[in-house]
């Protein structure tokens, strides 16, 4: 307690020189809560969207369905069981049918992913309601990039060519009756959604499909021979690894600024045992040990991180709950990278966040407070006592 | 009474006009035997019309019947020393250093693009097997170019091809297809292939100058130019295998 008092004391007389140190330190808790919370959001958001839009509780992929292999998608593809069946009319699960076609907007050849989906599908966010159609037609909804691509809007008339299961030609014109925004590229670029009935009967592949998405709350059903099931933790992965690789590359910008602060408490300390010898030999002499008067500075250190924490928190609280508020706008065209990224991230600090990095800030300036304090150990106490320099 | 003279004399001109008409599956045989040589090299000329502009490629073949055809490319810088094998349904294609590999072209590989042009390697193979594949009918005689063509209608006989139907117009003299046209099943024109010159070389007639193209797309299509040919030519059987690409 004696040490904390005094060290208090100390800090409070050093005044700007203590200030400065905690401004940067301060500066080094709100940067990295931010950076946290702005991933923590995206991640939050990329999961919920993805899962909505694509995945819902998981999904069962045809056996030779591989999406990094346009090459499977031809023999991906079988006739659904009765189970099967009997779950999609329950709203269990949700089937899908992919083949690869081509559209030709004003005569431009464009590769496109055919996917045939139930008008009446319940499970995923995308606007199948738009694919109900009588009059003869083949209606498509397609993402709002796919449409910037291809030059297409609502009410456009495209052809578009493609095999059936035998890989004989066949083409025909298709009407795009509703364009949406969707956050997961994966479900908008280069596809194109039509119904499943039509799907089938245009590559002869009657009551088939190529994937199967269950809903939210039930997820795995069971056992599907010649299906396999993908959960959350393999369909989400690509999502992981990308957060993974951003939090890797916000570490560095971690350790340039907690580099800074740190260099400026361990020269602080380095100053202040070479400045306060004669205090530290009257510390010995009025009976501390030297370990207490090495803990002394220690906690005079570390105590940088504490004021640091408060002065964060009087202007950090507002500033990240601001941001919190009116999110973090990405440039525009940012969306076509291909990431699952929405127009606005809005940063999510949880108490672990807020309470790990108090304490890694804490811990590290404790470790570089005493690093240059254990000089002290070694000094003798008559020559401090009187200045002389060791 | 006059109905019946009516009909005897339709008769009498239909007949002998209908007698003359070749069957369809005559009219291919005729074209694959106008067609066929022993052995022969040519130098050929392959120009892409696309968008971004116009493309040349050069290359020299080897061919011994329809079945074996090696193909050196020769032009651009790009493509230059990049081979292609053809043995019956087998296709293999050599990319020169720093690659240095022999890829087997098969499946769905077959399906694309030859060197970005409007043909596709299964456009390549397939020439020579209509009559096995379609049921040829001849549904009249329609001038072409100045040229009096037997008009042939193609319907697939068996699921597992490309094209659906065919329409060729056939020189009634020379034995060319002229003009074909390849539909969807719905019947839409998807590609049409024209020989716009031909040339007369050792008792038959060959096309020059022929253009593919894509009929859904907006480009001017893929021009193929034969610039010179040789028939009964001696190729060693060595040019014809796997060896050859890498040397």
């Amino acid at each position: 307690m004696l040490a904390i008092k005094l060290a208090y004391r100390n800090l409070m007389g050093a005044r700007l020189r203590t200030w400065l140190n905690v401004f940067v330190l301060s500066l080094a808790f709100v940067v990295i809560i931010w950076f946290k919370g702005v991933l923590n959001g995206w991640n939050q958001q990329a999961r919920h969207d993805t899962i909505s839009w694509q995945i819902g509780g998981g999904q069962y992929w045809h056996e030779n369905y591989d999406p990094y292999d346009p090459f499977t998608v031809e023999d991906s593809h079988a006739p659904l069981t009765d189970e099967m069946t009997a779950a999609i009319k329950q709203g269990k699960m949700t089937p899908t049918l992919i083949s690869q076609a081509s559209i030709y907007p004003q005569g431009r050849i464009q590769s496109v992913s055919l996917r045939g989906v139930d008008p009446d599908q319940q499970i995923l966010e995308l606007p199948t309601e738009y694919l109900k159609s009588d009059d003869g037609e083949i209606p498509a909804i397609i993402g709002s990039r796919t449409a910037k691509n291809s030059k297409l809007n609502i009410g456009d008339y495209v052809t578009v060519r493609w095999r059936d299961v035998n890989g004989t030609f066949d083409a025909n014109e298709v009407k795009i009756v509703h364009i949406f925004k969707t956050d997961v590229p994966t479900t908008d670029l280069g596809i194109l959604w039509i119904p499943i009935d039509k799907h089938q009967s245009m590559v002869q592949m009657p009551n088939q499909a190529t994937t199967l998405t269950t809903s939210h709350e039930i997820g795995y059903i069971g056992e599907f021979p010649g299906w396999v099931f993908k959960d959350h933790y393999f369909l989400l992965s690509e999502i992981r690894e990308m957060i993974k690789a951003k939090s890797i590359g916000g570490y560095i910008y971690f350790i340039i600024l907690m580099s800074l602060a740190m260099l400026a408490i361990f020269d602080t300390q380095v100053l202040s045992i070479f400045r306060r010898q004669k205090e530290i030999g009257t510390h010995i002499a009025l009976g501390m040990t030297q370990k207490q008067v090495v803990a002394l500075f220690t906690v005079e250190g570390a105590m940088h991180s504490i004021l640091a924490a408060f002065l964060a928190m009087i202007y950090g609280i507002p500033l990240l709950a601001l941001q919190a508020k009116v999110g973090w706008s990405m440039p525009a065209g940012t969306d076509d990278f291909g990431l699952t990224l929405s127009d606005t991230i809005y940063p999510s600090y949880s108490i672990g966040l807020v309470v790990g990095t108090t304490l890694i800030v804490l811990i590290t300036t404790t470790i570089v407070s005493y690093l240059p304090a254990r000089r002290i150990s070694k000094m003798e106490p008559t020559d401090a006592i009187r200045g002389k320099i060791q | 009474m006059k109905y019946i003279i009516l009909a005897v004399l339709m008769l009498g001109i239909f007949i002998p006009v209908n007698a003359q008409i070749p069957s369809g599956d005559d009219i291919l045989k005729r074209i694959d035997q106008n067609q066929v040589f022993d052995k022969a090299i040519s130098t050929s000329t392959m120009i892409i019309h696309s968008r971004t502009g116009d493309r040349t490629i050069k290359s020299k073949a080897w061919s011994s019947g329809t079945e074996k055809t090696f193909v050196e490319y020769l032009a651009p810088a790009r493509e230059k020393g990049k081979k292609m094998l053809k043995l019956g349904k087998n296709l293999w294609i050599y990319t020169p250093e720093p690659s240095d590999r022999i890829i087997t072209i098969s499946g769905h590989l077959l399906k694309q693009s030859v060197m970005g042009s409007d043909m596709s390697y299964e456009d390549m193979m397939e020439s020579d097997e209509l009559r096995s594949k379609y049921d040829a009918k001849v549904i009249g005689k329609e001038m072409y170019k100045d040229r009096e063509c037997w008009v042939l209608d193609l319907t697939a006989t068996i699921d597992d091809v490309a094209y659906f139907s065919r329409k060729i117009w056939v020189d009634a003299e020379r034995w060319l297809p002229l003009k074909e046209e390849r539909f969807a099943k719905s019947g839409m024109l998807l590609k049409r292939t024209e020989i716009l010159d031909v040339f007369y070389q050792d008792d038959r007639w060959l096309p020059k100058r022929i253009i593919f193209k894509d009929m859904l797309s907006r480009g001017d299509g893929t021009e193929y130019i034969i610039d010179s040919i040789e028939f009964n030519v001696q190729i060693p059987e060595y040019q014809f295998t796997k060896a050859a690409l890498r040397k």
